[in-house]
């Protein structure tokens, strides 16, 4: 008998992941098509970045996927000096946070853009990024 | 229903690397509080012991702490919810008294950082967050409250230096407790001198002067039934008011970066439940575990109007001879912060203050005193008001 598959998609996901199977696994395989994508709840229409899997709002776990596009606005960043273990090749690095108005996303910051270049307020876009030791993840660029 | 009391409060000195096992740290701080209280082990009904664990060797330390202390066969158990863990059990023992339930339950909170290897201890960092989420990015303590810091600056003006003042006030009372892991003073030109480490960067715009200082310590804030109190203890300090809330750990999840909504609404309870607004607050100790944190408590409890912080702290309105003196023990910047251990040791300076006990740290006859606890990035948040 073939052996059970696992799918632990999910420790792709970042730097270093700390999670391996999860029911938002789909995540990773659209980030691999390039796309950034959150979910809806198709019963009650709340949305959700980071994507869920149940909705908290009606107790659903019929969700569908939707595309995070466009712009949003630098809420908030800062620039690491240290990191945690694993990390240390990254430094520094800047985390941050967008708003897309109805959700909003965490992430870094791409390396192209220097901390003296940021700006609350600024619009910038979310991208897939493939990071130097092969995960994946996304950052934030200008548009 | 009648009325909870504190009896006793007892704190470990807060160190760098305790020289004992974690039941040996705790045990410092409940000798201390139940010399205070004037009782004995027998005298106590139960325990609540307080920490976080991921910094623990031990599994489920509350009992091992609980027997080590000699409160056992006594009901002990275990709660967490970071560094607010031990406020968190503070609230837990109030609402066990006021079931009726017990009579005197003591609460140990404590917390050897040293306990595991700094490799480790990085480890364990980077799973502060939603590990899901936001760790895979490389987050850490400093960075998220950087954050905030950030866009303070950006909405209020607030500057370096006015997150500096808070630093130098601290070190100011740090000097002055003994029981402080940091006694050395701290100066503005630190902040500009590129040689001193103050100055130097770990999360911009949060430098080195900006963080707490790690420290291994215990606490013990021993609470009793007023029926209890008044007959055990000549000078009960009252618990009036005890707030507490939650937030969302992502921060994509969140609404307000300028300030903490637990802070906000555990304030908002705790007001409400003891009758009272911030005006009537004569003295506070909030949860400065970075300056910001302390800045954003000023405004978050109605200290200051919102974005307002820095010029209550330009009017040196938080020392001790200001209108609303705050942590005038050093603070987790000065004193230190043992994660398990510091909501007690905030309970701790706040009894003795009023009971006029708090030595050359005593803010001039204080009836009514605020604690305000968080845990993790806004993540919990207690704030308990008590008087005399
Ligand atoms: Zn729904």
């Amino acid at each position: 008998m073939a052996k059970k598959e696992v799918d632990d998609r999910f420790k792709k996901f970042g730097t270093v992941s700390f999670t391996a199977i999860t029911k938002t696994n789909d995540f990773i395989s659209h980030l691999e098509d390039g796309k950034i994508m959150g979910t809806k709840c198709k019963e009650c229409e709340a949305v959700y970045f980071p994507p869920r899997s149940d909705c908290f709002k009606c107790l659903n776990s019929n969700m569908e996927w939707f595309e995070v596009t466009g712009t949003g606005k630098l809420l908030s960043f800062s620039e690491l000096q240290y990191g945690p273990v694993g990390f240390e090749k990254d430094l520094p690095y800047i985390i941050a946070i967008l708003d897309y108005g109805f959700h909003k996303v965490f992430g870094r910051i791409s390396d192209d853009i220097p901390y003296d270049g940021l700006k609350v307020g600024m619009e910038l876009q979310t991208v897939p990024n493939t990071l130097s030791n092969g995960q994946l993840n996304y950052v934030f660029k200008q548009p | 229903m009648g009325k909870v009391g504190i009896i006793g409060v007892g704190q470990s000195k807060f160190v760098r690397g305790f020289a004992g096992s974690i039941r040996e740290l705790a045990f410092e701080g409940f000798k201390e509080a139940l010399v205070d209280a004037k009782i004995q082990t027998k005298d106590i009904d139960a325990s609540i012991i307080a920490s976080a664990p991921e910094y623990d060797k031990q599994r489920s330390s509350a009992g091992v702490v609980a027997e080590y202390l000699g409160l056992i066969p006594q009901p002990t158990f275990y709660i967490e919810t970071v560094c607010s863990s031990s406020s968190t059990a503070l609230k837990v023992a109030y609402s066990m008294i006021k079931a009726g339930l017990h009579d005197v339950v003591a609460i140990v909170g404590f917390q050897k950082m040293s306990e595991i290897s700094s490799n480790e201890s990085q480890e364990r960092m980077g799973r502060g967050a939603d590990i899901q989420w936001e760790s895979p990015f490389g987050t850490m303590m400093p960075a998220y409250y950087a954050m905030y810091a950030q866009a303070h600056m950006a909405k209020y003006g607030t500057t370096g230096e006015d997150l500096a003042k808070i630093r130098v006030k601290a070190a100011t009372y740090g000097q002055i407790n003994d029981k402080a892991v940091y006694r050395k003073p701290v100066t503005m030109d630190m902040f500009t001198d590129p040689k001193s480490n103050m100055s130097s960067p770990v999360a911009k715009p949060l430098r080195v002067g900006d963080c707490c200082a790690n420290a291994d310590g215990s606490s013990c804030v021993i609470v009793a039934s007023e029926e209890r109190a008044k007959s055990l203890c000549d000078k009960p300090v009252w618990i009036l008011g005890i707030g507490a809330a939650s937030e969302t750990v992502n921060m994509a999840g969140r609404d307000l970066f300028t300030g903490l909504n637990v802070g906000i609404e555990a304030g908002r309870q705790a007001y409400k439940m003891a009758g009272i607004t911030s005006k009537d607050i004569d003295i506070a100790e909030v949860h400065d575990c970075f300056t910001i944190a302390e800045m954003m408590a000023y405004e978050n409890l109605g200290f200051a109007k919102t974005g307002e912080g820095k010029d209550l702290i330009a009017g040196k309105e938080t020392y001790k001879e200001g209108s609303i003196p705050v942590n005038v023990d050093g603070g987790l910047l000065s004193k230190g912060h043992p994660i398990g251990a510091t909501g007690g040791s905030q309970i701790r300076t706040i009894v003795l203050q009023l009971r006029g006990e708090a030595g050359e740290m005593q803010v001039k006859d204080p009836e009514l005193g605020l604690v305000h606890n968080i845990g993790g990035v806004g993540l919990y948040g207690n704030v308990t008001i008590m008087g005399r």
